[in-house]
């Protein structure tokens, strides 16, 4: 059997019924149209959201933790190695906060290939001295050009420009809730007190704002100099380096692996964070699911519009049967229109889909809350559109198949002589 | 006998309805048709003749008995089996015309040939278009199916049943639903099929007048054949 003939029949069948072909095009349309903006859409403010935490946040941090000796005296004592001892009242001994050893580790981490970048930083409580009062803040020095690199530091950055860490001594680009607090202006030069009591002028060159609120009211950021300078320790002082792997499924097991070599702790992304992942991972199950209810839907109004084109077209069927058809050829002619129809409606909705998504691109969205961003968020990612493709083909396929198997099973004599 | 070759066989042949209750509508029927004969089958409304010509189109399979088609056991074959045998060895023409209203005139003489695929395309379109032009159909060619008469239309209906060369064409009241003219065409048609063509053909009417220009006229009542009609080739 010739395909030819089977499609040129299902073609002079739609167009027979041009406006039901267009009704029933137009829902497979409209559903997938929507697929793709919801998605699209739904998974660029996930995205958003979680870049606004998973992008900042190294997959694993290797510093020091404050805690107590897991190698208390008494299990070293022979007469009670064996026992349980209980000790109360463990107090944390004094640990150092630098991390030892630390240009080894930056540059055994730099050579590992499971690696993309390694930034080191520095965390230190400070006091801003504005008149007679002191507001608390956290200086963290950082590798400005790598923790720009590695955690998008700029896009953070809302006023003054990030570079100027660097180029400018004694510069500080403090979080915007902080300098709300201290009155301070670009420009201005402030006066810090450090833990250690060292006092120091420190140049604003910029504002930091990364949406969430607790964080901009205290954290602020120099460079890595200014900070050992501030706290009168050498170049090598760094209290945590952080690492960005290629591959953030591997950070547990890295991390694992590093706490044990470099003998510190270590911190991976998805321990930390484990609730974003779940949060992100329910919103796109729902839009998911919101998405393939619209096709299923079109694909009953397919099933519908399929049913009707067959007992309109009994007498085109009888006589296509009687002149040698069998009713797996007739069959294949109705699930042929189907597909068409899916076909036809997927790709309109696919483009029309992607317009919307552009259209919502451009729709202004300025937040506080959310610095960089002026537009809606989107996510062009190919894989909505291949999961369109594929459910288009097979929502209507299965529309298809009832009423095609229907009018397999049709029995020519009936219509022949029931006229 | 001996040079005739036959081409239609029905052996006992007994069929039911079974709604609104079991009736039987044939009650045993049992017929050949030779080739290059031109047979027709009259009999009162219900008698059963138009059922006995379904089941010998292979398009109602729901029957007792055995049917041959050119020596070739039929009954029990496959659905798509039995398509093909309709496709390539029978021609249909009925009563209420059945073009294709989707498709032009000389396409819908096109599909059965297309769907039997023995030919190229071009060739089947030369092949229509001297069938209709037999019937003097050639200039509406292009027209939609439902541009035309119902004369015009059983014009192109016979000519559609030509394509693939059949075997034998059947017919199911070809000329009932056609006013006095149209009649006179379509049976001049046919008689000329079958002088001219030598062409096999199995009609079921009750207008004596055509059933009297057939070589053969078979006689049925409630469910039997009463005539088997002489021979008079």
């Amino acid at each position: 059997m010739k395909l030819g003939l089977i499609t040129s029949i299902a073609r002079a069948l739609t167009t027979a019924r041009i406006r039901q072909t267009m009704v029933a095009t137009a829902g497979v349309t409209f559903s997938i149209t929507m697929f793709i903006t919801l998605l699209g859409f739904m998974n660029g403010l996930n995205l958003l959201l979680d870049g606004l935490i998973l992008n900042r946040t190294p997959h694993i941090r290797l510093y020091n933790d404050i805690q107590p000796n897991p190698l208390q005296p008494i299990n070293n004592t022979p007469e009670y190695k064996g026992s349980y001892n209980i000790i109360r009242s463990v107090k944390p001994n004094a640990s150092r906060e630098n991390i030892y050893n630390s240009a080894a580790i930056l540059k055994t981490l730099r050579n590992d290939d499971r690696v993309f970048g390694v930034a080191p930083k520095i965390s230190t409580n400070v006091f801003f001295n504005v008149g007679s009062t002191d507001v608390l803040g956290i200086v963290n020095g950082v590798d400005v050009f790598e923790e720009n690199r590695l955690f998008n530091f700029a896009d953070y950055v809302s006023s003054g420009n990030y570079m100027d860490l660097k180029y400018v001594p004694n510069s500080i680009i403090l979080g915007k809730g902080a300098a709300d607090r201290i009155l301070a202006d670009i420009g201005d030069v402030i006066q810090v007190t450090t833990s250690q009591g060292n006092q120091l002028q420190l140049k604003v060159v910029g504002y930091f704002q990364s949406g969430l609120k607790d964080i901009d009211a205290v954290q602020c950021y120099a460079s890595l100099t200014t900070v050992q300078k501030m706290i009168g320790q050498t170049s090598s002082y760094v209290t945590d380096i952080q690492v960005k792997l290629n591959d953030l499924d591997q950070a547990p097991e890295v991390a694992r692996e590093y706490e044990k070599k470099f003998g510190i702790d270590a911190d991976d992304i998805k321990t930390v964070n484990a609730q974003y992942e779940t949060g992100s991972g329910v919103r796109s199950l729902i839009s998911y699911a919101v998405g393939i209810t619209l096709l299923i839907v079109s694909g009953f109004g397919i099933y519908n519009i399929l049913n009707m084109m067959i007992y309109e077209k009994m007498d085109t069927i009888a006589i296509l049967k009687a002149t040698g058809f069998s009713g797996g050829d007739v069959s294949k002619i109705f699930i042929t229109i189907a597909v068409s129809i899916g076909i036809a409606g997927g790709l309109a909705g696919m483009v029309l889909g992607y317009l919307a998504c552009l259209g919502i691109d451009r729709i202004p969205f300025e937040t506080e809350a959310i610095p960089g961003v002026t537009t809606f968020p989107i996510d062009y990612s190919i894989r909505y559109y291949i999961i369109a493709a594929v459910f288009s083909l097979v929502t209507t396929y299965f529309a298809g198949f009832f009423p095609a198997r229907k009018a397999g099973r049709i029995d020519p004599v009936d219509i022949i002589r029931g006229k | 006998m001996t040079g005739k070759k036959t081409v239609l066989e029905t052996q006992d042949i007994v069929k039911y309805f079974y709604s609104p209750e079991k009736t039987q509508v044939l009650k045993g029927v049992t017929f050949s048709v030779d080739r290059g004969e031109f047979v027709s089958i009259v009999g009162k409304s219900g008698c059963g003749k138009s059922t006995l010509l379904y089941v010998l189109s292979t398009m109602d399979t729901s029957y007792e008995g055995s049917l041959y088609i050119d020596d070739e056991l039929i009954t029990g074959k496959s659905p798509d089996y039995l398509a093909f045998i309709r496709n390539k060895k029978i021609g249909f023409v009925f009563q209420f015309h059945y073009l294709l209203n989707e498709f032009t005139v000389l396409e819908n003489v096109m599909i059965p040939a297309l769907k039997l695929g023995e030919h190229s395309r071009e060739e089947i379109e030369h092949r229509a278009m001297e069938k209709l032009k037999v019937f003097d159909m050639q200039t509406h060619a292009l027209k939609k199916a439902n541009q035309l008469s119902g004369g015009q239309k059983q014009r192109v209906a016979i000519s559609r049943a030509l394509i693939n060369d059949p075997l034998i064409i059947m017919g199911d009241e070809p000329t009932g639903n056609l006013d006095k003219k149209n009649t006179d065409i379509v049976f001049r048609m046919f008689r000329e099929l079958s002088q001219e063509f030598h062409q096999t053909m199995l009609v079921v009417t009750h207008d004596p007048e055509f059933a009297a220009a057939t070589d053969r006229v078979i006689e049925m009542e409630d469910g039997l054949i009463i005539s088997h009609g002489a021979h008079r080739s």
